[in-house]
């Protein structure tokens, strides 16, 4: 049976050339970059080389990327520094109800400490308005973090109209986007657009997971999280994991031009859009200016979880928007408002530049056999 | 300092004719039980088993967690091996128990001599032993009441062992002796301990366990492999067989009235599990029920789902109180498993309103409007079989 993944915005499969540049680091170019030898020195290079390859591709100087474990510690990093360095001045922040756990959880231990936290809640499609964005953030605020595509509907985060107005404020408010699920798939330019802070990640590009970054913009001051050997310019301490942000840099520079890729998948998205939209009681969930990579759709009372092992039998790989022995959907579709039975049959599929027209076909396909024969919930 | 484990029989001593039988599947389940640990001797000899690593390479910390959850042992011990004669008895005492005479308070030395030709009799042993202990463990006094440690000196045909207080065994009787029987299991917290109650009383286990993709996941089955993983630490090694049921669920909801959903179900349960036990020649079904827990466990609908299993159905739960099978399970270590959500989407299945009392003659008209023999015929032709520490050796 043939394989079809339709789960890239959990995970992706690693790229040839970055698996191989794993393994040439793990293997021949095992040295530690620290170390006087020209074994280190070789080992910096490659280092030197994956930060330029991901600068690079924000437009961004070199010594703007600290590489992290991931996106969760990169917003962990992000966030908590950014208060940090403006505790003294106000302890209002700005976030919207979509993000991601490593963002909302770093805000609820916030709050336990005394900041004040403004959630902006979404419309029905996940969309945060930038009339919204205009509003919440006023001069005295610390930080603002909002994310530039949501990862479980698609929706595009209005974080230009965020930097609009901090920069008209003039005021010192930070801003930190969460662009894990934008990053390689819209074009980012954290520099000129404004941004403080930028979290991305190598797994969702096709690199190996336990491999992120922080862009922090020069000028900008966070403390560090972990102490040690001063390793990323004092900011992450700890032995540099070569082989995953190497292989990261692998990734990065093995990805299409942003404009071409978008366009070739947008194809695939319409395709599924449509034919998802034509199956009775199905319902589209993500909106139609959406990143078009990620679309969230209802199977009108199938669970997702039954749905999504109906597909899996077929060789499809997807995502459920809801874990079926809770019983309650995630925080994104609560936030969202969607109708209990609907937000519990929502189901996420996702694209990469790996799938074709004939793995969209087959989704819709099963959708609709899935749909018409597994058994509903009572409502 | 040679060690052993020294192993005493619980109701085994009382199975008078049959006991030679009991004891000698207590031995093989102990040496199958301990494959993998390295050699051991185990020999049974004056109504105790002895475990004797065979050498340095013997893991006997492993080995003695093993013999803590063999059925069929009611105490065991670890004690050290001295020589017979007086001062070597007395020297490993004070060696050997050093921790446990720190520890203590209070102390008293209690001896058995089954070889009759050592030159002192129990109590002069006792009285030499404990005398030499005094001496070198000064802050101890002797209470032969209720002492903190009992010191225990054995005196045997083939050697003196010497060891502080036993630790209580599993108790019940050897797995084997009792038959074989299927526990239907699914992935709560019941069927697991009935599993286990059951294995206590000697009865060899085979899994029954239903599955329904897409309406439950493959995780649901891999933590029920790992439940029975856990049994088996005390069951021994046993088959787990899923039984494919979604087609039988599918066709009960769509032909049958929504309130006899449940029971009709569990009717087929009993139908192919039984003729899966008689297959793996099994003498009984085993489930994890509990009068009055839910709708299905109610009398009449015990009593209703009966009537189709043409075997004796055994429930060791039907008279215990939930919190009494939650804390078995802590103890058997199900528990942590059991509580994992992947529960499935079964409950798209089941009634809001399920009959309580199920009135025979109308379920099985009910059933009528179904192809049994035919479902089942169907469900039994795909079968899929799981060994559960099976020839579990150390890696």
């Amino acid at each position: 049976m043939r394989e079809i993944y339709l789960d890239n915005s959990a995970t992706t499969r690693v790229c040839p050339q970055a698996a191989q540049k794993a393994v040439e680091l793990m293997t021949e170019c095992y040295g530690n970059p620290s170390s006087l030898h020209t074994l280190g020195f070789r080992a910096e290079q490659e280092l030197l080389s994956a930060r330029k390859a991901v600068a690079g591709a924000l437009s961004a100087l070199p010594e703007e990327i600290t590489f992290t474990s991931g996106g969760t510690e990169a917003n962990n990093l992000a966030i908590f520094g950014a208060v940090y360095a403006r505790r003294h001045r106000n302890h209002r922040i700005v976030t919207t109800m979509i993000e991601h756990p490593s963002v909302l959880q770093v805000m609820a231990q916030l709050e336990k400490e005394g900041w004040q936290v403004v959630y902006l809640k979404p419309d029905s499609l996940g969309r945060i308005s930038p009339q919204q964005v205009e509003e919440a953030i006023t001069p005295d605020t610390a930080l603002v973090s909002m994310m530039a595509v949501n990862n479980e509907v698609g929706s595009i985060l209005p974080i230009e109209a965020a930097a609009r107005v901090i920069r008209r404020q003039k005021s010192q408010t930070l801003l930190h986007v969460d662009a894990v699920q934008a990053f390689g798939k819209l074009p980012l330019r954290p520099g000129k657009t404004g941004i403080d802070l930028m979290t991305i990640s190598a797994h969702k590009i096709h690199g190996p997971k336990g491999a992120g970054a922080l862009y922090i913009r020069k000028g900008v001051h966070i403390p560090a999280r972990t102490l040690g050997g001063g390793q990323e310019r004092n900011l992450r301490s700890g032995t540099e994991a070569l082989p995953a942000w190497c292989a990261f840099g692998a990734a990065v520079k093995a990805l299409p031009p942003v404009q071409q890729e978008q366009e070739e998948i947008k194809k695939l998205w319409q395709r599924c859009r449509e034919g998802i939209a034509a199956i009775p009681d199905a319902v589209i969930q993500s909106p139609e200016d959406g990143l078009a990579y990620i679309l969230n759709f209802s199977c009108g009372g199938v669970k997702a979880e039954t749905m999504l092992h109906f597909l899996e039998e077929r060789g499809i790989y997807v995502s459920s928007g809801s874990a079926c022995a809770k019983g309650h959907a995630s925080h994104v579709l609560e936030a969202m408002e969607l109708p209990r039975m609907q937000a519990l049959s929502s189901i996420r599929v996702s694209f990469s530049r790996e799938n074709t027209m004939e793995d969209a076909e087959a989704l819709v396909q099963a959708v609709r056999e899935g749909m018409e024969t597994l058994v509903r919930a009572r409502a | 300092m040679q060690e052993t484990i020294l192993i005493k029989l619980g109701e085994l001593v009382l199975k008078g004719l049959n006991r030679k039988n009991f004891e000698s599947v207590l031995l093989k389940n102990i040496r199958r039980r301990l494959s993998g640990l390295g050699e051991f001797e185990v020999k049974s000899a004056q109504s105790t088993i002895y475990v004797i690593p065979k050498n340095e390479d013997a893991d006997l910390d492993a080995a003695e967690e093993k013999i803590g959850k063999i059925f069929g042992i009611v105490a065991y011990s670890r004690a050290c091996v001295a020589e017979k004669e007086l001062s070597a008895i007395q020297k490993a005492a004070a060696e050997y128990l050093r921790e446990e005479l720190l520890d203590a308070s209070t102390f008293k030395v209690e001896t058995k001599r089954s070889d009759k030709k050592f030159a002192y009799n129990s109590p002069e042993i006792s009285n030499e032993v404990g005398g030499y202990l005094l001496e070198q463990y000064p802050h101890l006094s002797v209470n032969v009441h209720e002492p903190d440690l009992i010191v225990r000196v054995e005196v045997r045909d083939f050697g003196a062992y010497v060891h502080g207080n036993p630790r209580p065994g599993a108790g019940g009787i050897p797995v084997g002796t009792g038959g074989k029987a299927a526990i239907l299991i699914s992935g709560g917290i019941d069927s697991p301990v009935a599993a286990w109650s059951i294995a206590k009383r000697g009865v060899e286990l085979t899994g029954i366990h239903f599955a329904s993709p897409p309406y439950t996941s493959q995780r649901a089955e891999e933590k029920v492999v790992r439940l029975l993983e856990k049994v088996s630490e005390y069951s021994g090694r046993m088959e787990m067989i899923t039984v494919p049921f979604t087609r039988i669920q599918e066709e009960i909801l769509a032909k049958c009235p929504e309130e006899l959903f449940t029971i009709i179900m569990r009717r087929f349960m009993m139908r192919a599990a039984e003729r899966i036990a008689r297959r793996n020649h099994c003498e009984a079904l085993i489930t994890g029920e509990s009068l009055g827990q839910v709708a299905s466990q109610t009398m009449q609908a015990i009593a209703c789902t009966d009537a189709v299993a043409n075997m004796p159905v055994f429930r060791p739960l039907i008279g215990t109180d939930k919190a009494e099978i939650v804390a078995t399970s802590y103890k058997i270590g199900t528990y942590d498993i059991s509580i994992e959500p992947y529960e499935d989407c079964c409950t798209v299945f089941t009634p809001k309103h399920p009959r309580t009392r199920p009135i025979p003659h109308l379920v099985e008209a009910a059933e009528s409007a179904l192809d049994v023999e035919g479902l089942l015929a169907d469900c039994l032709q795909n079968l899929r079989y799981t060994k559960i520490g099976w020839y579990r050796k150390e890696e």
